[in-house]
């Protein structure tokens, strides 16, 4: 069973969550918390449960039995444990805790990128127009991109489009931010840019779970990083412990000699 | 011949006109009762999703002619009788709006589904999503089929002659009966439902650079 790396009470509390698609079971029995103010990077070979997961957290997917708890309340169903599906209205509230940054941006195209991050501001958080703009603004500018307030998303670049993304999940003030693969769509030359905003804000005390193939990002900017493997948690530790190279954990050392050797 | 031709010109235009009215009808029918049961197509429950399938499944591949035939001289049989005006435009909106329900299955349909999530993501319910997320996307899709469809609905128009109204064409015909001169009132016949046809094309074409993601 993996705990939260401290005492401090957690903030995400994933407990036994198993998924199947069909009969193909994606999730085992997963449990991870995660700590107000922690970085944690999830890693492991594709098709081990990593994105499904993460998209749990936001129920973005259902899962079949287990628990998600963010702050004490059940994310996707309501709360008595009857595991009734929580109503539209509550889910949006729900989803509205926690951000997400997707590995294919998912920017709205015919929003400019201050409406992209304005929309949520106004139609969820029920912010004014010029509330929403200065917000946006700020955060814009945060990734670096206050020139490009008024872009729309076909005239940025991958690099840009992501760190719109990045603002736009941040302007809402999650308490938890879900990064799922984000820099898997970019060029190799645009992918610096977009995890010196996810440092910074991580620098900034912002809880995070990521799910990346950057694993010289996870050793740097983690507090934890969780090892998944056949849809199960296969290692959870601090990023030294886990990317050890004289570990026993065989499927560990197999993707790691994997990830080592692609590095050269 | 060009004052017999003038004599007739008022009875043409009142033909013109009910043309003009009987396309009005059918279009705006048609995309409200198309967009309600298009949307019933892509999110309502399973029942109601074959109740439109078979809809439009059924109308699609009924040819139009029969079908106004078939609502004139059929539905009297189970004791609906309709004007010869009303039967026609409901012939003419039932055909339509399995058109716009599939138009509008098409716009949806090709908004990628990361939309949706990310319109999730941040909160957004379901009537929202499809409000400031979805709708304005599809829209786009659908405006170059659909207003091809209401060049269609214009031009189709036509077959209301076929019971006894007074359309454009129907008009045209009479005057042809009683002047012989019909190589000059096709032409004009033709030219107008042209300069509607032309000038729906011409707004379809400023709709679509207004709405387009891309800035020229």
């Amino acid at each position: 069973m993996a705990t939260s790396s401290n005492d401090r009470p957690a903030l995400l509390d994933i407990a036994e969550v198993s998924k199947s698609f069909g009969p193909v079971e994606v999730l085992r029995s997963v449990s991870l918390q995660v700590a107000k103010g922690e970085v944690v990077t999830i890693i492991g070979p594709s098709g081990s449960g990593k994105t499904t997961l993460l998209r749990c957290v936001n129920f973005l997917e259902s899962y079949d039995s287990g628990s998600i708890r963010i702050d004490g309340k059940e994310v996707g169903f309501r709360d008595g444990g009857a595991r009734q599906r929580r109503s539209e209205r509550d889910l949006a509230a729900m989803r509205a805790e926690t951000g997400m940054v997707f590995q294919g941006f998912n920017l709205f195209p015919h929003l400019t990128a201050a409406g992209n991050i304005m929309l949520g501001l106004a139609k969820v958080r029920g912010k004014s127009k010029t509330e929403a703009r200065s917000i946006a603004e700020h955060w814009l500018g945060r990734v670096g991109l206050a020139h490009k307030a008024d872009s729309l998303p076909a005239e940025l670049s991958g690099g840009q489009q992501q760190r719109v993304g990045i603002a736009r999940a941040v302007a809402m003030e999650p308490k938890i931010l879900l990064l799922d693969e984000i820099t898997s769509a970019l060029d190799p030359e645009l992918v610096g840019e977009v995890l010196a905003v996810v440092k910074s804000l991580a620098e900034d005390g912002m809880t995070m779970v990521m799910v990346t193939h950057e694993i010289a990002f996870a050793r740097d900017a983690s507090s934890r990083i969780v090892f998944m493997a056949d849809g199960g948690v296969s290692a959870v530790g601090p990023p030294k412990e886990v990317l050890a190279a004289e570990t026993t954990n065989e499927r560990l050392r197999t993707f790691l000699a994997r990830f080592r050797a692609s590095q050269f | 011949m060009l004052g017999k031709i003038a004599y007739a010109l008022p009875f043409l235009a009142q033909g013109f006109a009910l043309t003009l009215w009987v396309s009005l009808l059918v279009v705006v029918l048609s995309l409200i009762a198309g967009i309600i049961l298009g949307v019933g197509l892509v999110y309502g429950p399973a029942p109601l999703r074959w109740a439109v399938r078979i809809f439009s499944d059924t109308i699609r591949g009924i040819p139009i002619l029969v079908l106004i035939f078939f609502v004139y001289y059929g539905l009297p049989a189970v004791g609906v009788h309709l004007q010869s005006f009303w039967a026609a435009v409901l012939a003419l909106t039932l055909f339509k709006t399995a058109q716009v329900v599939e138009y509008l299955r098409g716009a949806v349909a090709s908004i990628p589904k990361g939309q949706s999530e990310a319109a999730m993501a941040i909160g957004l319910t379901f009537r929202q999503r499809l409000a400031y997320v979805i709708f304005p996307q599809a829209f786009r899709r659908f405006l170059p089929p659909w207003i091809n469809g209401v060049t269609d609905a214009v031009k189709g128009s036509a077959l209301v002659s076929l019971l006894g109204i007074t359309d454009l064409m129907q008009a045209i015909n009479q005057v042809i009966g009683r002047t012989y001169e019909a190589m000059p009132l096709y032409i004009l016949g033709a030219l107008l439902y042209f300069a509607v046809n032309y000038a729906l094309s011409l707004a379809s074409r400023r709709l679509e650079q207004r709405f387009a993601f891309i800035r020229e």
